[in-house]
């Protein structure tokens, strides 16, 4: 099964996309916690991207895309256009480094690594696309 | 969104977190934490209505963790459902914050009883 989504850029829409997400992923009856860390994973790409890809932009946008393939599992595609930020290459900071500097930020990204069995950055001239696949 | 409630009893002040806490909403919280740690040594974070953090609300607490140490202040998360405890646990979270299950609990750790 695949579904699809488009969100324009304004962290208000954050709610949305995850609401989403849920109706999906309870569709296709997975665990509450899976759920609800998948809904994580996305819910901190889509806030980077809007945030520092977009700068909160609602005139901009991102297309969601989940595909649904038991028993293999969930893969979900983000797509959106402008300047791409590999994912892939991402270096991760210390959270001993995080709680010194009283940092508020710095952690999505070590969530989304922690949550997803895979993480692939593609990009063009046209578009990005970050692709993150769960087992289940 | 979210919603924030606070209660004061005797020198124990409580702040439930009520609803979501994501990129949009995490400043409401980080708000009545920072208001909070200016006149109150004793703080329970109430999360029993808590139905969703985002990396934006675990980074406010975290970010008051050197704070919390340097005036003496006792914080303690309590209520959390298991999918939002799973959220802390991720990244080892819930052993660098004071975490804990009951409403009895959070008294008794932000006390300094041992539990």
């Amino acid at each position: 099964m695949e579904y699809k989504y488009k969100v324009s850029c304004s962290k208000s829409k954050l709610g949305d996309v995850r609401e989403f997400l849920n109706k999906v992923l309870n569709e296709n009856a997975i665990p509450e916690v899976t759920v609800n860390s998948l809904v994580l994973a996305v819910d901190e790409i889509c806030a980077n991207l809007i945030i520092h890809s977009h700068n909160c932009n609602p005139d901009e946008h991102i297309d969601l895309r989940v595909k649904v393939e038991k028993p293999n599992g969930i893969t979900f595609f983000i797509t959106d256009k402008g300047e791409g930020f590999n994912i892939a290459n991402y270096e991760e900071p210390l959270l001993s480094d995080i709680v010194r500097q009283k940092r508020k930020g710095g952690m999505g990204l070590m969530l989304v690594k922690r949550i997803m069995d895979e993480i692939e950055f593609t990009s063009d001239r046209k578009k990005n696309v970050y692709r993150f696949h769960k087992n289940i | 969104m979210v919603e924030i409630k606070n209660h004061l009893e005797n020198d124990i002040f409580t702040i439930f977190v009520i609803g979501e806490v994501d990129a949009s909403s995490s400043i409401y919280l980080d708000e009545s934490i920072s208001e909070a740690t200016k006149k109150h040594k004793k703080i329970m974070v109430n999360c029993q209505q808590l139905e969703y953090i985002s990396s934006a609300g675990l980074g406010v607490f975290m970010s008051y963790i050197n704070d919390l140490e340097d005036k003496g202040i006792s914080l303690v998360i309590y209520g959390l459902s298991d999918k939002v405890k799973h959220v802390f646990q991720i990244l080892g979270l819930d052993q660098l914050l004071k975490i804990t299950v009951s409403e009895d609990e959070a008294k008794r750790m932000v006390n300094g009883i041992q539990v």
